[in-house]
């Protein structure tokens, strides 16, 4: 690499720079803050039932019980804001208040929370708290309570629950190929590896929280507003979160419970959910029910789309997922609809969980329309491109960029795709019977407002401090890059500190809008740096003047331009000031509301099905993606794979099973909420396209980390078709499903012999 | 409480343990090791995973007092000072973790299978002689979950070290 190229650090394949830190186990999590005194140890006690009262509740066994220090219960909780209180805050910012009353609100929601010098002891005496209670009839199950179902006040990632462009029926009506069909998707859960962690300390009235969340600045807010304090009182320190997936965008019950207890004794209490606690008190992904219509005329054009969706909303947590929101941008059609009910239910929270609204949409979505184009007798790839919208169907606006078909075309070619009209069971490897499956992925492309601080030593050296968070995503590294390209600076010197309220505000991690809105406000305080300099070297040499701030480089503690060539420590010394700083604060541009923006992906899967006990084997899989332009291609690669692997959960393995009965989830641990493990895994291929969305922010980008889960789950769903002639109808899609399929195949194929 | 005492990363150490305490708990809370993880504390995940007696094992399943006399090496010993292990630095060049929480599990179970395939252990997918390969790698980690899915990564990260001469 020469030394111009080695300025050029966006897009670099970099190793992470927090690489060494978490493989020699030196990245601390939040449960492994170790304060100066040692925190004592909380542990939840759950509601054995879904819906009631707490009759009585006795604590006396577990009050005695060695090393307790402390037991709340609804009776002696300290006083916190109404659950749900200051909604102008958003569902992250508002009232999270545990333990509030009698009243259970769902199965597994905290009636004691246990507070020992151990763990052990904390355990023990959780399991000597009894509770006597009132059980009452509960909703737990949308299907059930159809009757009961209304439209939400509002839907997450879409702007209005109910839209119809065109007019949808008679569309559908004069269509000479249709499909309608009713889908289920499962409610999932988001798994992190690192379950919800807090450690909880006060100091003057001052609460200072370790834990794992997502976009800190909520999380203060959720903190003050539950427990009746100022945000400014609150500090949180989250410098490694051991994956979110939209598990830790806001606080959970152990954050509270933590914080109330520490509060009480005076002391640090530690509390990390056990993985059986997180699939009631950390949020889910809750089942659908979705309906969907398409109708074609006889060339297969699209000419009408519906998607109605049905699910359960958690009792007074606001949070509706918009499963129908992608037929508004995917496919060009005369007439689309789409509308979304909910069914106030007793009922975990009901949260984002990677991709909210497309990960399940494109499941049903992408799958329908493969059973179109093969009602049409048209390849499901030329299907899609006979389909491609001018504009955003739902809204007229033109797509920023629009590369949906060069990533089918580019993944059909790398593939190997056979086009034709989709013909089950045509292919075979012995015993296995091969499917080939195509869809696309389509993912809204967001920016947040977001700060960033900047300051640039008489070293040279380059401190940005930003309350961002790193979940995974490469954050420390990206901003360092687009740090040091901004400032033609090396890498090495730029220290990223992140996850910390003390620093300047951001919209943290979510909805893949961290790199591209944290990264854009990094460039532009760099480039206030980089202006600030320029204007003091001119004011000592005015051969300084009129140079372009791009040639700038920063070698060690001197500047550069050209020949021309300064120590920092000299213009700050003849200006005045220890450090140039610079603040920065960035918001959404225009393009963001005048234009529809998304990233885009074309996935192909190759699956083999037993032909005896029909068990699903994928064999390959590989995308295309366009995400504009990519930050760092070692991560986003990482990234793009680690969605696919939850496509292959979406479509395969995850799903949390409740008992209607009680409003229970069942499988509450790994060795029954099935995410993929290594050998689920085939070796993965992942193309990027080289883009560069001007619309979306000034360095290219768009969001990257929600985009392999969306059309994942489908491509494999069409692939099992393209196998064994089933169409899933559920997901994920089990072996008794296709069972019958492949029977219908095998004795056919017996009979023909 | 009883006496415990242990080699843990070439240093011995003792301590005092509640009986109910598990290796992992010894390791996170008694001896301020934490780089060893908690992802379930069922033996489901293999965060936890750490090498005692040469044999990797769930260090959440296994209780601290069964260990007396024991050798374990945590994440926090593959190192040699200041210089990663070969699988370390092949952890990092390979981008094999993104969040990093399975990857203490992910480094011990990975050093460990390389002396299992040495020592010529075969597991259910060897197919005659016992040899390093995708597969073998594959079903050998599977019980070391990850959510970020570094799968494909972790497996060319074990395959460039098993590559070079030991
Ligand atoms: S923590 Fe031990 S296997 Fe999960
Ligand atoms: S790197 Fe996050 S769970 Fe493996």
């Amino acid at each position: 690499m020469n030394q111009q190229d080695s300025r050029k650090w966006i897009g670099q394949p970099l190793d992470r720079v927090d690489g060494p830190a978490k493989v020699t186990g030196q990245a601390t999590y939040a449960a492994d803050y170790r304060g100066n005194s040692p925190a004592a140890i909380g542990f939840i006690v759950e509601a054995g039932i879904g819906k009631g009262r707490i009759v009585s509740i006795d604590t006396r066994a577990a009050e005695a019980s060695d090393g307790v220090l402390l037991v709340l219960t609804h009776q002696n909780a300290p006083e916190q804001a109404p659950f749900g209180s200051h909604d102008d805050a958003g569902r992250f910012g508002q009232s999270h208040a545990v333990l509030e009353n009698e009243n259970v609100k769902y199965h597994g929601a905290p009636v004691a929370f246990v507070v020992a010098e151990t763990l052990e002891q904390a355990r023990h005496a959780a399991h000597l708290v009894s509770v006597r209670y009132d059980q009452q009839p509960g909703v737990f199950d949308a299907e059930a309570h159809e009757d009961k179902a209304t439209k939400p006040d509002s839907l997450d990632g879409a702007d209005q629950a109910d839209k119809e462009v065109g007019h949808f029926e008679p569309a559908f009506e004069k269509s000479a190929v249709t499909v309608e069909a009713e889908y289920h998707t499962p409610s999932q859960h988001a798994s992190a590896m690192e379950p919800h962690a807090t450690v909880a300390e006060w100091s003057d009235g001052k609460l200072t929280v370790h834990m794992a969340v997502q976009i800190i600045a909520d999380a203060r807010k959720g903190f003050a507003n539950t427990l009746k304090i100022e945000p400014g009182d609150v500090r949180i320190v989250s410098p490694f979160i051991g994956g979110g997936f939209g598990s830790k965008l806001g606080i959970h019950n152990e954050a509270i419970l933590a914080a109330l207890a520490a509060r009480e004794l005076d002391r640090p209490v530690r509390v990390a959910q056990t993985r059986r606690n997180l699939f009631a008190n950390g949020p889910h992904r809750t089942a659908h029910r979705h309906r969907l219509k398409l109708g074609a005329d006889a060339d297969g054009r699209l000419q009408a789309v519906s998607h109605d969706s049905l699910a359960v909303m958690s009792r007074g947590y606001p949070f509706a997922e918009a499963a129908g929101g992608l037929t508004q941008s995917s496919y060009a059609a005369e007439a689309i609809r789409m509308s979304h009910r909910i069914v106030e239910a007793n009922v975990p929270k009901v949260d984002s969980m990677r991709a909210p609204g497309e990960a399940i949409g494109t499941l049903v979505f992408e799958s329908a329309i493969d059973e179109l184009a093969e009602r049409c007798g048209i390849d499901p790839i030329e299907f899609r491109l006979l389909n491609e919208p001018e504009t955003e169907p739902g809204s007229g606006k033109s797509f920023s960029t629009r590369p949906l078909a060069r990533c089918l075309r580019e993944g059909a070619a790398k593939f190997g795709w056979q086009s034709g009209v989709v013909r089950p069971g045509m292919k075979r490897d012995g015993r296995w019977l091969i499917g080939h499956g195509v869809a696309a992925a389509i993912r809204p492309n967001n920016i947040e407002p977001a700060g960033a601080e900047a300051s640039l030593a008489r070293d040279g050296r380059l401190t940005l401090s930003l309350d961002m968070t790193d979940i995974g995503t490469g954050t420390y590294t990206i901003l360092g890059q687009i740090a040091a390209e901004t400032l033609g600076m090396d890498t090495g010197a730029v220290e990223v500190r992140l996850g910390d309220s003390d620093f300047v505000e951001t919209c943290g991690s979510g909805g893949s809008f961290g790199a591209g809105s944290t990264g854009t406000a990094v460039q532009q305080a760099c480039d206030s740096i980089r202006t600030d300099i320029l204007a003091r070297a001119a004011r000592i040499d005015p051969d300084w003047s009129g140079v372009n701030s791009a040639d700038l480089t920063i070698d060690g503690d001197r500047v550069s331009v050209g020949d021309r060539s300064l120590a920092l420590g000299d213009i700050l010394d003849a200006v005045g000031g220890e450090a140039f700083r610079a603040k920065s604060h960035i918001k959404p541009g225009d393009a963001h509301k005048t234009m529809a923006q998304y990233s885009y992906g074309a996935l192909f899967a190759e699956v083999g099905v037993d032909a005896d006990t029909a068990e699903i084997r994928l064999r390959r899989l590989l995308g295309v993606f366009d995400a504009g332009r990519i930050l760092n291609h070692k991560t986003a690669h990482s990234q793009l794979m680690g969605g696919m692997i939850f496509g292959i959960g979406a479509g395969l393995l995850e799903e949390s099973l409740m008992d209607m009965r009680y409003g229970a989830f069942m499988n509450r641990d790994l060795a029954e909420y099935h995410i993929a493990v290594n050998r689920d895994v085939p070796r993965l291929e992942v193309h990027m396209l080289e883009g560069f969305d001007e619309h979306s922010n000034p360095l290219g980008s768009k969001g990257i980390g929600e985009l392999g889960i969306c059309g994942t789950g489908p491509a494999i769903a069409n692939a099992v078709y393209d196998a064994t002639g089933h169409r899933a109808r559920k997901f994920p899609i089990h072996i008794e499903d296709v069972l019958p399929a492949v029977a219908r195949l095998t004795k056919g194929n017996a009979a023909s012999r | 409480m009883y006496p415990v005492s242990l080699d843990v990363n070439g240093k011995t150490v003792s301590a005092e343990v509640d009986a109910r305490t598990s290796l992992l708990d010894l390791l996170r809370e008694t001896l301020g090791m934490p780089g060893s993880k908690k992802g379930c504390d069922h033996g489901q995940c293999g965060a936890c995973t750490v090498i005692v007696n040469g044999v990797r094992i769930n260090s959440c399943l296994s209780l601290a007092v069964s260990h007396d006399g024991d050798a374990v090496t945590t994440v926090e010993g593959l190192a040699d000072g200041e210089s990663l292990s070969p699988l370390q630095k092949a952890f990092v060049s390979h981008d094999a973790f993104q969040c990093g929480y399975c990857t203490p599990g992910q480094l011990c179970s990975a050093t460990a299978l390389l002396d299992e395939i040495k020592r010529g252990e075969p597991s259910v997918v060897t197919d005659g002689k016992v040899t390093l390969n995708e597969e073998e790698i594959r079903e050998r980690m599977s019980g070391n979950l990850c959510r970020c899915g570094a799968y494909n990564n972790i497996v060319d990260a074990i395959l460039s070290v098993a590559g070079e001469p030991a």
